[in-house]
């Protein structure tokens, strides 16, 4: 297990190279020239040039490189260049209200599609598989987008059962007031195209042998179901929540943009907008390393769930 | 023996002679069997047909032109009730003649002559239209249907760009293998070790906005999934007996890779490009709204839906229900056809997401 584990976070090294060199050279070779962007439009010339100066900007690009690689590894990003704020801070203040919302998304988005997914196909072909999957396609193919403006007018403007927008300093009141109509307009998006896939796997899993072979053993279709083609289907489930954990990070940056909820989300779009170069390549940087950490951790789940696996 | 078969009249003769179904006209017999797929084939293609129209300008092309009253509501409606605006009371005092100290007062007369040599022509607005008005009196029928040629141009666009990057890359990696292979790997894994959001966003930043920037950043976000399937493929078949003789023969490289291998695993490329198309045009509308999207002159269902938002707090609801319903439609039509497209080309993939 541990050698397995120090050759994996080996093998991390060479692809981290390559984000950090990606980024790199998408921000120095298409972006605009840093100088330009922070000294603003007025700027004189000895101003830009004393930027540049500063940033280490005239320097030959290895140097430049160089100088990214060490802020990576010292977590020393510097300032964010438009409202001067440490990165580190930025990533410190707003992680806790991202995860405020992202994590029951998570949580019930699994909860509530595994069940359905499960009964649908064992349904198969039945009025209900076919309804519910002629929903959820219908449901796919709306935006994200009117979700929220529909769900925030009816939910929040015309029924007034929840603010439409907003945030506080208390995790509590965050969770009861702030937090419950985003959460239900993520699920209203993401349980369609969750069933549709957890019933494939389920759908796998109940074709295959052993399934026949427990239920001509006599097994009630309980157990059939729960003890042996859930923890089945489990394995593609894990990788797929897996999946989606990195995102998590983010956040739905469109939830925290509508609910304008302070968090890494809409941090990022705000970069976006002002060119705030630092904010964005940490961020990438960091969320690479944290994927890849993840879909480690995925690979030892695995061999929680199924002893079979064998970790090479 | 052989002549003796190849005799005309023998009943073998015409079984060996006649060509077997090939792959692309066996999936058309199952295609044209399946009800949905014809249905959502024929909506599609109603779609590009009024796509096709409205890229040569023969509708929408003046989709810029207010032709209504503001938020002109749609015609089933009526128009909008008048609301009485307060009428401003006027100044009550005498009125002062300045023009002795008025410093302007001696070219008055000269600029009134001259605003009367222009003729302005008082556009009649309309108090409803087919589907109402935006808030500036555009017609949102002619909208709808520019957002419908961007959003899909832009996302058949960068299907296409992706598959072309995803092909190429993928064909290399699978069919040498080795040092250019491991090299692909390694980018492959860098690309997909970035959040597809958070990299999509980092493309917006550096390359702007318009059309061609939108679609071209989604393409190299998006030919991760297509590279590996394709590499996959080609893994497969290059060590098959057809690529093997070819080769013998003295087929070049190249020529093995895409005279031979390529037609081969093309249906698996197409069904690929199909399902990038669908995500791509869901991206492309999020990226819109966002103002990372399609230019400020250019109207797309993200730009239509950005401004629905605050027109639906004044009641005016149109524009969002001609945005969503285009939207609803085409992306429905569109999965439901590449559903079906892939399983008469594949049909071993029957089922699977």
């Amino acid at each position: 297990m541990a050698a397995y584990l120090i050759r994996r976070l080996w093998q991390m090294v060479p692809t981290m190279i390559g984000v950090v060199l990606l980024v790199f050279l998408l921000f120095k070779g298409f972006g605009g020239d840093p100088a330009e962007i922070l000294a603003g439009l007025n700027a004189t010339q000895q101003q830009v040039e004393a930027i540049r100066q500063q940033l280490g900007l005239n320097e030959p690009w290895w140097v430049q490189l160089w100088i990214n690689v060490k802020q990576i590894v010292t977590f020393e990003w510097g300032r964010s260049w438009a409202t001067n704020e440490s990165v580190a801070n930025i990533f410190a203040t707003r992680l806790p209200a991202t995860l405020t919302v992202m994590l029951p998304i998570l949580i019930l988005d699994a909860l509530l599609a595994l069940p359905i997914a499960m009964w649908v196909a064992y349904r198969r072909g039945s009025l209900a598989d076919r309804t519910i999957m002629v929903i959820t396609t219908v449901a796919l193919s709306i935006s994200f987008l009117v979700y929220i403006i529909l769900g925030q007018y009816v939910f929040g403007f015309q029924l007034g059962w929840f603010p439409v927008q907003g945030w506080s300093d208390s995790v509590l009141k965050n969770l009861v007031t702030y937090v419950p109509l985003p959460v239900l307009l993520a699920l209203m998006v993401g349980i369609a195209p969750q069933t549709r896939l957890y019933r494939t796997f389920f759908l796998d899993e109940l074709g295959h042998d052993y399934v026949r072979t427990a239920r001509a053993k006599g097994m009630t279709e309980r157990t059939v179901l729960f003890k042996h083609v859930l923890r089945n289907a489990l394995i593609p489930i894990l990788t797929n929540i897996g999946l989606a954990l990195p995102g998590v990070f983010v956040g739905s940056f469109l939830i925290e943009v509508f609910f304008s909820i302070p968090g890494l989300g809409r941090e990022v779009i705000l970069a976006v907008n002002r060119s705030d170069y630092p904010v964005l390549q940490a961020l990438t940087v960091y969320l690479a390393v944290l994927t890849m950490l993840i879909n480690l951790a995925v690979d030892v789940l695995y061999k929680l769930v199924d002893p079979r696996v064998v970790l090479k | 023996m052989s002549v003796a078969l190849d005799k005309p009249g023998d009943p073998a003769a015409p079984a060996r002679v006649a060509r077997s179904e090939g792959v692309w006209h066996a999936a058309w017999r199952r295609l044209r069997a399946d009800r949905v797929g014809m249905v959502s084939l024929v909506v599609v293609l109603l779609f590009v047909v009024l796509i096709v129209l409205s890229a040569t300008g023969i509708v929408a092309r003046q989709w810029q032109r207010e032709v209504g009253v503001p938020s002109a509501p749609p015609s089933i409606m009526g128009p909008a009730a008048k609301t009485e605006a307060a009428a401003i009371e006027g100044p009550k005092g005498p009125n002062v003649d300045i023009s002795d100290v008025d410093p302007l007062a001696p070219r008055y007369k000269e600029w009134e002559e001259r605003a009367a040599r222009y003729k302005t022509a008082e556009a009649p607005k309309a108090q409803t239209l087919p589907f109402g008005g935006d808030r500036l009196g555009r017609d949102v029928l002619a909208k709808a249907l520019k957002g419908t040629q961007t959003s899909v141009f832009v996302g058949l666009l960068a299907a296409v760009v992706a598959t072309l990057i995803g092909t190429l890359l993928g064909a290399l990696a699978g069919f040498f293998g080795g040092k250019v292979g491991d090299f692909l790997e390694w980018l492959y894994s860098v690309f997909t070790s970035i959040p597809e959001i958070l990299l999509l966003l980092c493309f917006a930043a550096v390359f702007g906005r318009g059309i061609g920037s939108v679609a071209f950043i989604l393409a190299l976000v998006g030919w991760t999934g297509l590279y590996r399937q394709v590499r996959a493929e080609f893994l497969k078949h290059s060590v098959r007996d057809y690529v093997r003789s070819a080769e013998a023969i003295g087929a070049s490289t190249a020529s093995r890779m895409f005279r031979h291998i390529l037609p081969n695993v093309s249906h698996v490329i197409l069904v690929r490009m199909s399902l990038l198309v669908v995500g791509f045009i869901k991206f492309e509308v999020i990226l819109s709204y966002l103002g990372l999207g399609v230019g400020v002159d250019d109207v797309s269902w993200g730009t239509m839906l950005a401004e629905a938002q605050s027109e639906l707090i004044l009641g005016h609801w149109w524009q969002l229900v001609a945005a969503t319903a285009f939207m609803a439609v085409f992306v429905t039509a569109f999965s439901l056809f590449t559903d079906a497209l892939r399983d008469a080309l594949d049909p071993k993939l029957r089922g699977l997401e």
